[in-house]
This record gives structure tokens, sequence and C-alpha cells, in this order.
């Protein structure tokens, strides 16, 4: 059982607003043997300067402290990395800080930079995340995952992260999928819309055209989940400057509000106990009442089907921007697709859909950016960019390349980016032929959610216009 | 290069460590150096090398330890928070932690074997034929997720199935690995309630 006290749920009041200045994001891929990750550090933060028109060493000029991310000191083989990659940024003598939290490392990166900014210590701060996992192989790689898992009592399980979510695949499918086939199919569907999605995107490391068919005959990795269903290994790097109002508004005149609420759940699964389920705004206790009834061994919270952590960033993240509804208050969403499974899961977390009834949102066609059945836009569409599935999961780099792609939605500018020929070309590719432009129209407000581990560590980012600052907002 | 491969040559004796006067003491060899290698690119210009290496790292059970010591003698333990004056007096806790998550004092460990014979049931599982490196575990690896039916047991441990297929709300009861111990989480096993002892994998048992 977990109670809070009122202490702890009170929802974050920043000193001061802190605004999305730019973003940007190096080209992903599993292997990069000819270049070291300083050299994609400053290929995204290069990018970040060119969005808001200015050079690299101008836009240094005006951050103050530095916030690094980087899952594993065991794949890039460096201990200290933040002072390698800070010193090889030039941004020495600069007060830096590296930043450890599993699959939420980006995210929780840009906590502690926009707190920073904030608390009045810095007007500019920079975010940046990276990962190297090509320095080994896929099975050795597979073990230093595993080994954030608890290493005494889960990782010697066969050192293989997919089998934790596995277990959780087996029981959402059984109680709240009822064993139907078409709940797996619903699964397969998300990584056929990501990696689909992830064809638009010039950086993106995983494009696919497939079908449910593919997915559900692809190799098992940890029954239920198959390899289609599982995330990228990636290596890539991106980054976030935030700043003050003021100082905002000198490097751009289109900088984005941006608040960040984190919550955490303990690393083993198995320690989760039994307890009642946090409301989000827009729900009330009397709709779970029956959940047990409607879904049989359903009621255990958070169980093996949700992700408390998720829970408890979104409460801070929508109390500080004031939003009530996630369908209603936001345009999209970039989640954390570690596994299909987990992209379900998720959309119960942060309030899409009531627990239990996950699979509604891919079914009825809202998480798409064009809704298949209805042929017009989706309600809140899920993972245009692809997604970790599609694009990327350069662990420490991965918060911060969502958060970057919901910039470039609400600047505007993101059919620019994903659609340069000369951006394509500079990676290497071709851009496709039926390349589409997956822009959401008149975007305002977007969620990002940073996930560690089985839910150890979790942040939930949104970004929005100013000028459509909702009620409430703290 | 010559010296490294003269000490790559040195006969590898096996890690080993002692605790005398509080302090670890070891003796073997703790790390084996590799020669490292060139890797070249299509056009036979070098972009990177191979840092191998070898080492053993120490670990202390600290408080758990009684945990991983009880699994070869056929015990499983579990860690009871005896604070009367916490939110959830009572609670046991498995996986056994040292002390009550809830008020940090000191638990006591506790013999669960009878509940976990009587009452284990598997909440979840999955099977995989893929593992990282290092898996010791037989392939294809059935992991479960053992629930116990006790009125202060509220977590559900993480286990693997030594024989048959896992179902969801199967009866398992726990075996040991009482020969052989390795004194890790491995040498705790479960099989289905009922499985005769002929069933059991070597060096365990019920």
């Amino acid at each position: 059982m977990i109670t809070f006290s009122k202490e702890q749920l009170k929802i974050p009041k920043m000193s001061r607003d802190v605004y999305l200045v730019t973003a940007g994001e190096s080209e992903f891929r599993r292997a990069f043997p000819e270049k070291r990750q300083e050299e994609l550090a400053i290929d995204a933060l290069t990018m970040a300067a060119e969005l808001i028109g200015t050079t690299p060493a101008k836009l240094k000029k005006f951050i103050h402290t530095c916030y690094y991310g980087y899952f594993a000191d065991h794949f890039g083989d460096q201990l200290l990395g933040e002072a390698v990659i800070h010193d090889r940024l030039g941004l020495d003598p600069l007060g830096n800080v590296g930043i450890k939290t599993g699959g939420a490392t980006g995210g929780s990166a840009l906590w502690e930079a926009v707190k920073a900014v904030a608390s009045g210590y810095s007007d500019c701060t920079l975010a940046l995340g990276w990962e190297r996992m090509d320095e080994v192989p896929t099975d050795e790689g597979n073990n230093y995952i595993a080994c954030a898992a608890d290493k005494d009592w889960e990782t010697p399980m066969g050192h293989i992260y997919t089998g934790y979510y596995a277990v959780m695949a087996q029981r959402y499918w059984q109680i709240f999928g009822k064993s139907e086939p078409s709940f797996r199919e619903t699964m397969a569907k998300i990584a056929v819309k990501n990696r689909g999605y992830a064809i638009h995107n010039p950086f993106a490391q995983g494009p696919m055209k497939i079908t449910v068919k593919d997915v559900l005959e692809s190799p098992i990795v940890a029954y239920p989940l198959r390899a289609l269903d599982c995330c990228l290994m990636s290596v890539g790097s991106a980054c976030c400057i935030v700043a003050d109002k003021k100082t905002a508004y000198k490097l751009t005149d289109d900088p984005l509000l941006v608040h960040v609420g984190a919550g955490s759940h303990s690393l083993r699964v198995a320690d989760r106990r039994d307890m009642q389920i946090p409301l989000l705004p827009h729900e009330t206790k009397e709709q779970y009442a029956d959940l047990g009834k409607r879904f049989p061994g359903g009621d255990r919270y958070p169980g093996f089907s949700g992700f408390l952590a998720a829970r408890m960033a979104c409460h801070y993240a929508y109390g500080m921007a004031g939003v009530k509804d996630p369908t209603k208050d936001l345009d999209f969403v970039e989640l954390h697709d570690a596994f299909t499974i987990s992209d379900i899961q998720s959309y119960e977390d942060v309030g899409i859909r009531p627990y239990g009834e996950g699979r509604t949102y891919v079914e009825s066609g809202d998480c798409y950016v064009i809704n298949p059945k209805t042929k017009k836009p989706g309600k809140l569409p899920a993972n245009p960019s692809g997604g970790l599935i599609g694009c990327m999961h350069a662990v420490g780099a991965t918060g911060l390349m969502q958060v970057c792609e919901c910039g470039l939605h609400l600047w505007k500018k993101h059919a620019d980016i994903h659609g340069s020929e000369a951006r394509w070309r500079s990676f290497g590719k071709k851009k496709p032929r039926n390349w589409q432009d997956l822009t959401i129209k008149g975007a305002k407000r977007a969620l990002a959610i940073s996930h560690a581990g089985v839910g150890s560590h979790v942040t939930a980012t949104i970004v929005e216009r100013p000028e459509a600052r909702l009620k409430g907002g703290k | 290069m010559a010296a490294t491969k003269k000490t790559a040559s040195k006969k590898f004796v096996e890690p080993r460590v002692k605790v005398v006067n509080g302090q670890y003491k070891v003796s073997g060899n703790f790390h084996r150096i590799i020669p490292n290698t060139p890797i070249y690119n299509e056009k036979n210009k070098l972009c990177g090398v191979t840092n191998p290496r070898e080492l053993t790292h120490i670990h202390s059970y600290g408080g758990e330890a009684i945990f991983f010591e009880s699994v070869p003698k056929g015990k499983l333990m579990g860690a009871q928070c005896v604070n009367p004056d916490c939110e959830f007096p009572g609670t046991i806790w498995i996986p056994f932690r040292s002390c009550c998550a809830d008020c940090l004092t000191r638990n006591k460990p506790v013999d669960i074997t009878k509940v976990a014979q009587e009452t284990g049931t598997v909440h979840s599982f999955m099977v995989t034929e893929r593992t990282g490196a290092f898996n010791t575990l037989e392939i294809p690896i059935k992991f479960i997720n053992v629930e116990f039916t006790h009125p202060n047991i509220d977590t559900i441990l993480m286990g693997y199935l030594s024989y048959g297929e896992p179902e969801i709300g199967m009866r398992v009861v726990p075996i040991f690995k009482k020969k052989n111990p390795t004194f890790t989480i491995t040498d705790l096993s479960w099989v289905p309630l009922g499985t005769p002892k002929s069933k059991l994998p070597k060096d365990f048992s019920f």
C-alpha cells in the first residue's frame, strides 16, 4: 500500500515561467562506426542553433548551466562522460551535472534544466542526452540493459529486459484483453503505425512498411512479445535549450512554455503493493468501482498493468499546465513506446483512456495522425516521430528527442525539417517518394512521456504555445 | 604489445575473496588483460579499436545475505516489519529487504517456506529463448511471477519454472538448489504442484 500526504501531492509552483527556446537532434542509427559520440552531440546542438537562426557559438554564450543525460557508463565505456561531452561542446568552465534515470534520463535531464531556470539560478540552460549502444554486441547490450533491473533478484533471470515487459504483456492481455487474439492484433497495429511514421522522419533509424501479420510472425523475443513489438537499440544525441522569458525572447520570437513533472515507483515490479488508483482531474473513484467485475483480476493496482510513476508524473505536470482532460487539452503526444504493450499501458496512466480500456485508443483510430476509419485527423495522434519503435531509443537522448519533435510541430517547422531533401541527403538517405507531411496542424500543446525500466522513473513534459496557455496552470 | 602478450599468457588463477578483520582479502586474478585489435572500415582505413577485458566484481549482500544463505538449506525467507508504530505493521517483504520501506526499521527474517508451498500461484509468466550475455539458466526460460496468499504479504516474487508449461493461476511450489549452490536467486526455482521428485532439475530438491 502507498498512501500520500497532502504535501507529497502538492502541484509544483515554479518561481517563474520557463520556455523551450529551441531543440535539436542528430541522426539515429544502430551503429556509427565512424563517428564519435561527441560529434553526434555537436550535430544536435548545431541543429538547435540553426533552428533559431543563430550559430552554436552565439547560442553557447547564453547557456549558464548544463544537464547531461546518458543511461549507462557501461555502453560508452566511459565514466564521467558528461565531462567529455561538455569539453567537446566547448562549454567549460560552466557548471554541469550528469543525470541518470534509465530510460527516463532524457526527460529527467530536462526536468533539472527547467528547475534551474525556474529557480533563478540560471537564465538559460542546456539539457543534452546521448547513448552509444553500438560498441558491444546485441546480447551484451541486452545484458547491460538488464543490469538496470535489480542485480540480485531480477537480472540473473536471463539477463533480458524484454522478459520483464513480457510478463506485463501476458497479464494485461489475459485480464484486460480477455485473451482475445484481437487484442494481440491491436498491439501489433502500434508497431505498424510507429514504424510507418518513421518512414517520413529523416532522423529515424527503423522505418518500415509492415503489416499486422508481419508483426505477429516476427521472431519471438520473450513470448508474447515479438521482435517487431520492441523498440530499437540506437546511437544518437538530442538536446533542448530552456530559458526564462526575457532570455527566451532574446533568442527567438517563438518560444514555448514548458512544464515537467516526475514520478517514480519500485525498480522491482515484485515490490508493487496493491493500492487505490490515484485519480487524474477528469476521473472519478466511481468509474473504477467495478473494474474487477468488468475485468476479473484487474482490480489490483498498479499490478502488472499500470505504471504508477507515469500517473504521478502526469498528476504534477497536468497540475502545472492546467490540463484537466488530456484528450481534450492536448493536441498530440509522444509516448515512450518501448514495447507495444507498454504503449497501451501508458494510454491509461496518462489518462487518455480509463484503466482497462487502453486498446480503444488504437481501435478507435484516435491515436493516428489521420484516423484510418474516418479519414479525418485523429483526435489525439501519438508518436508521429515514429517513437522508440520506429525512430530510436538511444536511451539518454530519447526523452529529449521526443520534446524536440513536439517543438517542431508547435513551431510549425516540422514539415521543413522532416521534408528537407538536403537533410535526407546529409544522412546518406534518399527522401522517400511517398514522403508525407505528418505535421499536427494547428497544434498548441503536446505531451512527451519519458519512462525508465518497468516504470521506476517517469517524467511528463508538456510544451505549449504561450498564447494558448490554459486557465489554472501554475 | 609484446609485454601485453606476455601478461595475457600468464596462468589464470580463479578469483577468491575472504573477509579478514572486516576487510576484503582477495587472491587470484580479478582481471585478465587481452590484447586489443584494430577496426578498419571498408576502405581499410582505421576507424577504431576493440577494448577487451575480463574482470570480476565483489558484491556484498549485506542484510539480505540470510535470504541467499537460506535457499540452499531449503528455506524461503521473508522479512517482516516488527515496528508496532509502522503505518502498515507486520508487513512481510518478499523479495526480502533489510529494512521496512514504510518506517525504515530493521526487519525480522521469517521463514515463509510453508506459505510458498501452500499458496504459491502464478500471477503472470513469459517464455523466452533469447537471453542477454551471461545467462546461466536453461533455455527456454519460463519466467513466472509468484503470488502468495497471506494477510501480511502483498508483493509478487519473480522466479522461473523448471518443469511444465506456465499459466496464470497455476499452483506452484518452490524447489531449492541444495547441491552445488550458487548463492544467487537462481538457486530458487518453482515447479507445478504435484511434480514428481524425478522431474526436478539436477541438484534441486523440494
